[in-house]
């Protein structure tokens, strides 16, 4: 994934993870948040809404918004409570590609 | 006088019945309570459904399937006369057996009411490779379904929106956050509500729900209903899974997998517990075994409005003639019913249905 | 069932302090959360921040290490990663962790679920890239992440906090577009009297201003008519000040006027909730220990301590959790009435300390009008896109209150359960049908409270874990 994030990080990540996004691979920091490490990698988009396809990505980041929602191994989960783990596959629904 | 029509409750049978009026020429007035009064308009399943209903009564399977018939079109017209889309699709439904004796009683028990209407009743049982083709996401645990053509499902609360801005758009007055407490009758009725407004009508009708059962002496009637708990559970969005309705789960048109419900004796009570829902939870998994991955969304209890037999109430006044007591526990299925048919009970045309088995005085009970 | 002494939901620094007093005094204490670590909310995974980090977030932040520290207690068990979906009164502690459903039964309860923020409905607030400022600090706390061109907008310290850690950081935000007016802060002042440790915050507050200044980010105060323009995301801030309009181009918004007690467990409960109107939102009704009022056929041994009782920041939060705990501990038999009041004594002083400034606070930084306010077109409920008109219309049809709402429109019934719309989905109501929030009421929240998959649940039905008819939650209607 090549998009440039909207986002510095400060520290130099330590080591990375790969993970399955859309069936692409994309390397984030082991344990990160992974909210907070899609949005790092520029991932900007999460999903697009049920009701009219706008759309979303994480607005709270503390689990009351569920704008951060996004499959994990075919579950809908919310990224903002999770953690970067090695091979997780991510899939966005309905999310217009924005790789 | 106000109104020719004073509706107490505007739950889905209270605004059907007035919608219908309306369409009459009537001049009508729905009087519902606030925010927080009990309403199994708000919290019901959905389904437009005739299998097992009247098992014991035909005459109550028939006045379902003369609504279920009449639906597609009272739909129709609603959703012009209230300038927003009504959602129903009525393609058949199943009753999912886990067991083949199940399917077999129950089988055995249609066969009895098909005879008893005249061959008018169309079902036909589905055994597991059947059921598969129809509903790919079945599970090995099912031993197959009974398929009732004349079955179906709708949106309650788009229903219930629809009907309220309709009654609306016909000249209707809704007067909401209201508990009606009294009546006097001098001539006109006079409705006394406990914020004080006053409202006078040429005829009443108590269409409150399990409101009834306080406020149905006051008019003369029994109004024995009491309350059933329902819990319901509903998940996230999901694409296209379920292909008709089954009484334990539906796919709702916003892509949500509504499952519900219990069946509980608790009073008035509406909470949800967590065996209620456990348990729904489990015969949902076990029927359509995909959904053990999706996310519960939210969940809730309502309470059905029930008489003694479980058929509907229609009766007027004895004590006060033009006073009529109109309930029932399928107020979506009935909904075509109460607002293209009851009316001409109501206003007592020659095309009145026949209502003589749903009145009160079948229950053999003392007056409250 | 294992079964402990108390449950303590939430672990902020009221959770994280409380679960320390009450272990302390020999109770077994689960503390959950469903945050993976320890820290809520404003401590948001301390114990992994390095020094870099460290030294952007200030020492306030760092501070929380002390929190966490004493968490290494055999008494207690942290449950990170837990949701907690419902709770019974009794107390069965029903949660989700490891993707499966799991109970707990506990002898009391604590709710520490904090604050949410204040929901903020402007044009385009849904767009990517808008995100509440708290989201964007723990952007900051926990992954090291700063916007490379942000706009700040709204008002209340957390904005300038969030703003200078940025400018340490080396990266400035473009600007701080202010909603409150120099007319709210002379009221405020007034307030001032009452303030006594109240005065360390207001120096602090200066000292922040005074690093923006000398960074040079741009402040704009009074400003209105509010929108954040773009197509599939943010691109820019538009607003108005004095009699101009401003377009301020950017990637990344951040909203924020003020916070607001996360209410969910709090209602799923059942428990009497009062509109405070000095912080304009709904406060569950506690007494001076934090528990709460048991309604008539309510719940009795309840706590509520931190944010969710009523905002008053980390600091006072631990010292509400520190008395829970030991009020608890009392009701428990662990130390006597008279230990308890002489311990809780201090505590008291610095809370009353601790709370002697948000008079002020709550004065100079009021929600932004036009926020409680959205005009017809603005989108209020974000999971089932309801606008602010609609919610208008179905008033003027006669909608009474949030729960009949739903049998006009969809608000609330998304997967965020009215978290973000919930307040000004009342407000709106309650303006448009003249009656007062307390009487239009809020969401009936029922469990899942968290999310949890059907699986999940229909596990406990097999393990025979659901038998008995205990209660979840209590009635009220709701709809499909
Ligand atoms: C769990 C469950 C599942 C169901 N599933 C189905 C289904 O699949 N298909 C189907 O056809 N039916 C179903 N039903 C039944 C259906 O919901 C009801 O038949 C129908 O809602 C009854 O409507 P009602 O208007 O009589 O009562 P309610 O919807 O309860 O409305 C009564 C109204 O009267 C008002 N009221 C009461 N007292 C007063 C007073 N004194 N003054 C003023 N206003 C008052 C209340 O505020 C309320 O709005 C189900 C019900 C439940 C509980
Ligand atoms: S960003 Fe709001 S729930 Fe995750």
């Amino acid at each position: 994934m090549k998009t440039v994030s909207t986002f510095l990080s400060l520290e130099a990540p330590g080591p990375r993870v790969r993970v399955w996004l859309d069936g692409a691979p994309l390397h984030l920091p082991r344990g990160a948040n992974l909210a907070a490490a899609l949005l790092g990698a520029g991932v900007n988009t999460f999903r697009g809404t049920a009701c009219s396809g706008a759309p979303r990505a994480p607005y709270c980041m503390m689990g009351a918004c569920f704008d951060c929602m996004i499959e994990v191994e075919g579950e809908t989960r919310q990224a903002c409570l999770l953690e970067v783990a090695e091979g997780m596959r991510l899939t966005r629904p309905g999310a217009p590609g924005d790789a | 006088m106000d109104s020719e029509y004073a509706i107490i409750g505007g739950g889905v049978v209270g605004l059907s019945v007035a919608w219908g009026l309306l369409l009459r020429g009537r001049r009508v007035t729905v009087i519902d309570g606030g925010d927080a009064a009990l309403s199994a308009s708000r919290g019901n399943f959905g389904l437009i459904w005739v299998q097992g209903k009247g098992l014991t009564e035909p005459r109550y399977a028939r006045w379902t399937q003369r609504s279920a018939a009449a639906w597609g079109g009272f739909a129709a017209d609603l959703a012009l006369a209230a300038g927003r889309s009504v959602w129903v699709e009525q393609k058949g439904g199943y009753d999912i057996q886990f067991t083949e004796a199940g399917l077999e009683t129950t089988a055995a028990r249609y066969e009895t009411l098909r005879a008893a209407l005249g061959g008018d009743y169309p079902f036909e049982i589905l055994d597991t490779a059947a059921l598969r083709r129809e509903e790919p996401a079945i599970g090995p645990r099912v031993a197959g379904a009974i398929l009732h053509r004349q079955d179906g499902h709708a949106d309650p609360l788009g229903l219930l929106a629809a009907l309220s801005e309709a009654v609306r758009r016909a000249g209707g007055r809704v007067l909401t956050g209201r508990q009606v407490t009294g009546v006097t009758r001098n001539g006109a009725f006079r409705l006394t509500c406990a914020d004080g407004t006053v409202l006078e009508a040429g005829k009443v009708v108590l269409a409150a729900g399990l409101g009834a059962a306080r406020l149905g002496p006051a008019f003369g009637f029994r109004a024995p209903v009491r309350p059933q708990r329902g819990q319901v559970l509903i998940t996230e969005k999901l694409p296209r899974l379920l292909n008709r309705p089954s009484v334990f789960a539906r796919q709702v048109p916003e892509g949500g997998i509504q499952i519900g419900a219990t069946n509980e004796e608790v009073g008035f009570d509406d909470g949800v517990t967590r065996s209620g829902l456990a348990r729904l939870a489990a015969d949902a998994v076990a029927a359509f075994p995909p959904l053990a991955r999706v996310q519960l969304l939210r969940s809730w209890g309502a309470l059905r409005v029930m008489s003694p037999d479980g058929l509907p109430i229609y009766q007027e006044s004895a004590a006060m003639p033009g006073a009529y007591l109109v309930t029932c526990h399928s107020g979506i299925t009935l909904a075509a019913a109460h607002a293209r048919f009851l009316p001409d009970w109501l206003e007592g045309t020659d095309a009145a249905p026949n209502l003589e088995v749903f009145r009160e005085d079948r229950f053999n009970l003392p007056v409250a | 069932m294992h079964e402990t002494d108390l449950a303590v939901i939430g672990s902020g620094p009221a959770g994280m302090a409380a679960a320390a007093e009450a272990a302390g005094l020999g109770l077994r204490v689960a503390l959950f959360d469903d945050q993976p670590r320890p820290g809520g909310q404003a401590y948001r995974d301390v114990d992994r921040v390095g020094p870099m980090r460290g030294a952007v977030l200030g020492p306030d932040f760092v501070e929380g290490r002390r929190l966490t520290a004493a968490l290494d207690d055999p008494r207690i068990s942290h449950l990170g990663g837990a949701g907690v979906w419902a709770i019974e009164p009794g107390f069965t502690i029903c949660y989700s962790q490891a993707g499966e459903a799991r109970l707990l039964r506990a002898r009391r309860v604590l709710l520490a679920t904090g604050a949410l923020e204040r929901p903020m409905p402007v044009p385009g607030w849904t767009l990517p890239g808008v995100m509440t400022a708290g989201a964007g600090q723990i952007l900051l706390k926990q992954a090291g992440l700063v916007p490379r061109r942000s706009v700040l907008v709204g008002t209340g310290p957390l904005l300038y906090l969030f703003a200078v850690q940025m400018v340490r950081a080396g990266i400035n935000p473009a600007a701080l577009i202010e909603t409150q007016t120099r007319g709210d802060l002379a009221r405020a002042l007034r307030h001032m009297g009452g303030l006594f440790g109240g005065w360390g915050y207001m120096t602090e507050g200066w000292r922040l201003l005074r690093v923006l200044q000398r960074a040079g980010v741009p402040r704009i105060v009074g400003a209105h008519e509010i929108a954040i323009e773009g197509e599939d995301r943010a691109e820019a801030v538009r607003f108005r000040r004095g009699g101009a309009q401003h377009r301020l181009p950017c990637d990344t918004v951040f909203l924020h006027h003020g916070v607001v007690p996360n209410p969910q467990a709090a209602r799923s409960l059942g428990l009497d909730h009062r509109w405070e109107p000095r912080q304009q939102c709904f406060v569950p009704v506690c007494d001076a220990w934090g528990e709460a009022a048991s309604a008539e056929g309510g719940v009795e041994g309840v706590f509520v301590a931190g944010d969710g009782a009523g905002i008053g920041g980390a600091r006072a939060a631990e010292l509400q959790g520190r008395l829970a705990a030991l009020r608890i501990a009392e009701g428990l038999d662990r130390i006597g009435n008279e230990e308890c009041d002489g311990r809780a004594k201090p505590l008291r002083r610095q809370l009353r300390r601790e709370l002697a400034v948000r008079p002020f606070l709550d004065a100079a930084y009021p929600p932004f009008a036009e926020a409680l306010r959205p005009d017809d077109t603005t989108m209020v409920c974000r999971c089932e896109e309801v606008t602010a008109g609609e919610i208008r219309r179905a008033a003027a049809q006669g909608c009474p209150g949030p729960n009949r709402l739903k049998g006009f429109l969809r608000a609330g019934m998304g997967p965020c359960q009215g978290r973000v719309c919930g307040l000004a989905v009342t407000q709106i109501l309650a303006e448009a049908t003249g009656q007062s929030p307390d009487e239009t009421g809020y969401f009936h929240i029922r469990p899942p409270i968290k999310p949890l998959t059907l699986g999940a649940l229909a596990a406990l039905a097999e393990t025979g874990e659901a038998a008995g008819t205990d209660k979840t939650a209590p009635g009220q209607g709701d709809a499909a």
